[in-house]
């Protein structure tokens, strides 16, 4: 079982170092390594189905991670950055929408969900207080009719 | 109320369906170009044929084009050239190429053996122009109107059907209005 375990670690980190094997970018700072890192997995790869471009193996990742070390060596703000790859590569590749009209019902969806349960939890607390309240009476009709009963179970009882 | 109550699951499962439903038959590999209505990206590089003569977003000027990517390492790109070598012939398109990360000497042996479906080829061996447009693959296939605005963009192989039914609309459209 630790031999499956441990291979399987191994299988992920050589596939970690397979994925920037062909490029070895420097940085001044860690703080700067740091941003790159966190610049590139805030950013969808266009080619694949769902990775971000700091774990993509695509050409075009390859040139998306060029880009922003590049723009980043240039002095351009994380912004900047994103902006002029969305400008290219379109909303798509930001992991975050912007709140915008397109967007709105993706951002609001949380919220409406949430007000929707708590609606509903305040409609069936409502209703069984309501309902506390008011189960004792009983009307004269039922009254009767449950005496009734009573009474002849009493009856049978004695019988 | 209790009565409206008991069809809420109906009509959520409805909705839902509605969303779900008009998802299928998309194909989540294509993307809307960010570049619609935007003109062509500014650009420098060497003509495909003529390592000495420079081409820039020029090109696109005065007509309405195809711009298409394409390279030999791309198996689509050769089902697609004998129709762009149809479109440029028998309805009279101007293409212009747009030679994407590949060697000079592989795309001009393609273009002398299968044919050369373009009025102009640009070679971008870096994809510096590739990456300004957008193109995460190849092929890749702009539609141009004369004053160089990007009208639209189809990802992946053009053949007939795609140009009678997708290309040519928006030529016309760009044709009328441009």
């Amino acid at each position: 079982m630790r031999g499956i375990l441990l291979s399987f670690v191994v299988m992920l980190l050589s596939s970690i170092t397979v994925a920037n094997a062909s490029e070895v970018y420097q940085f001044e700072s860690h703080q700067e390594e740091q941003r790159f890192q966190d610049l590139t997995s805030e950013l969808r790869c266009p080619k694949c189905q769902n990775q971000n471009i700091a774990d993509s193996n695509s050409p075009i990742s390859k040139d998306m991670r060029a880009e922003v070390y590049r723009m980043m060596e240039a002095g351009a703000s994380d912004a900047e950055i994103v902006d002029a790859l969305v400008a290219r590569f379109g909303e798509f590749v930001r992991y975050k929408p912007q709140v915008e009209q397109r967007t709105i019902l993706l951002w609001a969806t949380p919220a409406i969900a949430v007000l929707g349960g708590l609606l509903v939890v305040a409609g069936v607390v409502i209703r069984s207080r309501r309902r506390g309240t008011e189960a004792p009476a009983l009307t004269a009709e039922e009254k009767a009719r449950a005496d009734k009963i009573l009474a002849e179970l009493d009856r049978n009882r004695n019988a | 109320m209790r009565r409206f109550l008991l069809f809420l699951p109906l009509l959520i499962a409805l909705v839902l369906g509605v969303v779900l439903f008009a998802g299928i038959g998309k194909d989540p590999t294509k993307l809307e170009s960010a570049l619609i209505g935007k003109p062509v990206p500014e650009f420098a590089l060497q003509d495909l044929h003529d390592a000495n003569r420079q081409v820039d977003q020029s090109l696109f000027r005065g007509k309405v084009q195809l711009l298409n990517v394409w390279g030999t390492w791309c198996p689509a790109c050769r089902d697609e050239h004998d129709d762009l070598i149809w479109l440029a012939r028998e309805k009279g398109v101007s293409i212009v190429g747009l030679n994407y990360k590949d060697s000079r000497d592989d795309a001009l042996t393609w273009l002398n053996r299968l044919g050369d479906p373009y009025s102009a080829s640009i070679y971008d061996p870096k994809g510096t122009l590739g990456f300004d447009l957008g193109v995460y693959g190849a092929p890749e296939t702009f539609v141009i109107d004369a004053s160089g605005v990007v009208r639209y963009r189809h990802v992946g192989v053009v053949d007939k059907t795609v140009w009678n039914d997708v290309l040519l609309p928006v030529i016309n459209e760009a044709r009328g209005n441009g």
